[in-house]
């Protein structure tokens, strides 16, 4: 696996914004976000329900059914975010391709899985139908379904939810893509089918060396497998560091809370979980300040007036937040 | 704070859904979701239920209210079979068994306020008059830290974690002495669960409650509970104090469940031996011969599929049904 290098990143997002049009007013989903992937690279992208982590990977791809206000997103030389979609339609699938959250709603539930996995290799690669099946048999046993031949002319209701998960990866490896953006793809999962698809996907990634950013609220899945991680709060990243740095010397006060939250397998003596007082936010009104404040037992006045930038506070460390001085001291 | 005698007794519960089929709607076979399975839960007590999703944990938690008449088998609650109860008997039994239900979303009436589905219960069964009903409301909303105030509010206005805290209070309407929770914060966002879990244990204190509580996050479930009792495909499989099951897992099933679930340090989580099952959960309807959980175990035997492994117990407290463990 290759360490942060400066070689170019494969791909390059830059103060992306993204809004939404409810009938309740204007959403600020996603608030200047920028960051960059390099080649090969594990990419880990961690916050709760509505921190925007979905959204800003489904704008990249002008997947989403929000506005994208401003920002631009580099793969290849080209703004994903400005070229026609006939550009973007190559791109997708052939170069980067996508692994949803629910297997049962994003396959079609009347088409046959062999179908639906031969259905990019014919429209993209240009395979002939007979072609397109035999590699769909390949790809099918690649992500360990058994006797896969045999299980090509099922629908998916006749796979478990893992098995579904599997014939996703597959869809998406079909084209060998150089990213693969897998959003919470165990989320619907039981921790033993979990276990499976990690292995598989971490399997997977080091044999083909593709770049893999995975999407997860869930900060143990994410501790085995990514070699970076960006933690997501209010439509804003507001911390990124490399996966060790982060768990063993976290800054901002949200890192540190999910963490000290977690009840811990190891664990031996018994006492209350520390809990993150109040909600998340829902950004019905432009954010100026930090919209961690509010939850944060470190607020300093600052807090409520500004909001913080990224800032660098270790090597490939970087943290916004005001107080993350006062942060380290406390929690030392 | 732990009285010794069982305050719920389940005997031999068995919990079969038929399956009908053809123009006559014959019964043709059925899912076998619950299949024998015994354990007492003292007074006091949190006593977690684990497993996979079609395991049968939540069948057993409702069959367990009586929620669904149960196949065969007893329930001794405080000392009467709830199995044999009248239905007048078994309504009043029900004021002192609660339940917290998983989806906070779908178990609150959208139509009625916070204050009506907290006041509800109690006037149903006559703890409370039209007149009382409103200050008793507040208490609870206090009880469960919600702003009294929110009682003439509908459950859209409400969060998740609030939605869950207005669940809770209407389980503890009625004073109950025991409450089964249903998995009761897999829907909500990591930063609350904790919130919740944190409640739910200091009201357990507060009002010495017993629980039954029914989840598939084993962390949460070790935090909680003081016994835990693992469940594959409608039996149980394991039965042990927290501490020994998590420390000495016998039954290569909670082994490997224990070794999937995610550690939240990559140190630990890159290098650990990871035991990963093969396969899914085979079908309720035709479980596998002998043990269940052969097609499955790396253990496994010829004599696993013919003979069923007894469940016995393997050490003090610790009961495990496998032939190897």
């Amino acid at each position: 696996m290759p360490p942060i290098t400066s070689s170019l990143p494969i791909l390059q997002l830059e103060g992306l914004v993204t809004q939404f049009n409810t009938p309740e007013g204007t959403l600020f989903a996603v608030n200047n976000v920028s960051f960059d992937l390099q080649e090969g690279e594990v990419l880990g992208v961690v916050g709760e329900s509505g921190c925007g982590k979905s959204v800003t990977m489904l704008s990249m791809l002008r997947l989403t059914p929000g506005k994208v206000i401003s920002g631009q997103a580099f793969f290849n030389q080209q703004d994903l975010l400005s070229i026609s979609l006939n550009e973007l339609n190559k791109i997708r699938c052939l170069e980067i391709s996508m692994v949803f959250q629910d297997p049962m709603c994003s396959l079609n539930p009347v088409i046959t899985i062999g179908k639906q996995i031969a259905e990019p290799l014919e429209f993209h690669l240009g395979y002939s139908k007979k072609q397109a099946r035999n590699r769909v048999v390949e790809l099918l046993s690649l992500v360990g379904i058994p006797e896969a031949r045999k299980r090509l002319d099922d629908y998916p209701h006749q796979f478990s939810g893992g098995m579904r998960q599997r014939c996703m990866i597959a869809m998406a490896l079909s084209c060998n893509p150089k990213i693969v953006i897998a959003d919470e793809p165990t989320t619907a999962l039981d921790v033993t089918i979990q276990a499976q698809i990690v292995e598989l996907v971490q399997r997977l990634q080091s044999e083909m060396g593709m770049s893999l950013i995975w999407i997860t609220h869930d900060l143990g899945v994410i501790a085995g497998l990514a070699e970076r991680v960006i933690v997501m709060y209010g439509g804003k990243i507001i911390e990124e560091a490399g996966v060790k740095e982060l768990y063993k010397n976290p800054r901002h006060p949200y890192t540190v809370g999910l963490l000290e939250s977690l009840p811990k397998l190891t664990d031996t003596k018994h006492q209350s979980l520390q809990a993150i007082d109040g909600v998340p936010p829902v950004l019905y009104q432009k954010p100026t300040h930090c919209t961690f404040a509010p939850r944060c037992k470190y607020a300093i006045d600052d807090c409520w007036e500004m909001e913080p930038k990224l800032e660098e506070v270790g090597k490939a460390h970087r943290v916004a937040c005001w107080a993350v001085d006062r942060v380290k001291r406390i929690v030392e | 704070m732990m009285d010794t005698a069982p305050l719920l007794q389940v005997k031999g519960l068995v919990k079969h859904f038929p399956i009908y089929r053809g123009v006559f709607q014959r019964q043709v076979a059925s899912v076998r979701a619950v299949d024998d399975i015994t354990f007492d839960v003292t007074r006091g007590e949190a006593f977690g239920l684990v497993g996979e999703s079609g395991c049968g944990k939540s069948t057993a938690g409702r069959t367990i209210l009586q929620l669904y008449k149960p196949t065969a088998g007893n329930v001794i609650f405080d000392g009467v079979d709830l199995t044999k109860l009248s239905d007048e008997k078994l309504r009043r039994m029900r004021r002192r068994a609660q339940m917290i239900f998983q989806d906070p979303y779908a178990s609150l009436n959208p139509r009625m306020t916070i204050g009506q589905i907290i006041a509800e219960p109690m006037l149903v069964h006559g703890l409370a008059t039209h007149k009382e009903v409103t200050e008793k409301v507040k208490e609870y909303l206090r009880i469960v830290r919600l702003n009294p105030g929110f009682a003439s509010r509908f459950p859209h206005e409400f969060s998740g974690g609030q939605r869950q805290r207005v669940g809770i209070a209407r389980a503890l309407a009625l004073q109950p002495d025991f409450i089964v929770c249903d998995e009761p914060i897999s829907a909500l966002d990591v930063s609350i669960q904790a919130q919740i879990v944190n409640l739910m244990e200091e009201l357990q204190a507060r009002l010495s409650l017993t629980y039954l509580f029914i989840a598939h996050d084993l962390s949460m479930v070790r935090h909680i509970s003081h016994r835990v009792a693992v469940m594959y495909l409608g039996i149980l499989v394991e039965l042990s104090d927290r501490e020994e099951l998590y420390n000495h897992p016998l039954h290569p099933y909670t082994q490997a469940l224990l070794s999937a679930v995610p550690v939240p340090d990559p140190a630990v989580q890159k290098n650990r031996k990871r035991i990963i099952l093969q396969g899914d959960v085979p079908s309720a309807v035709n479980p596998p011969s002998g043990c269940r959980f052969r097609t499955r175990c790396r253990l496994a035997q010829a004599l696993c599929a013919e003979q069923t492994p007894a469940w016995r117990e393997a050490s003090a407290k610790h009961w495990v049904a496998c032939h190897f463990a």
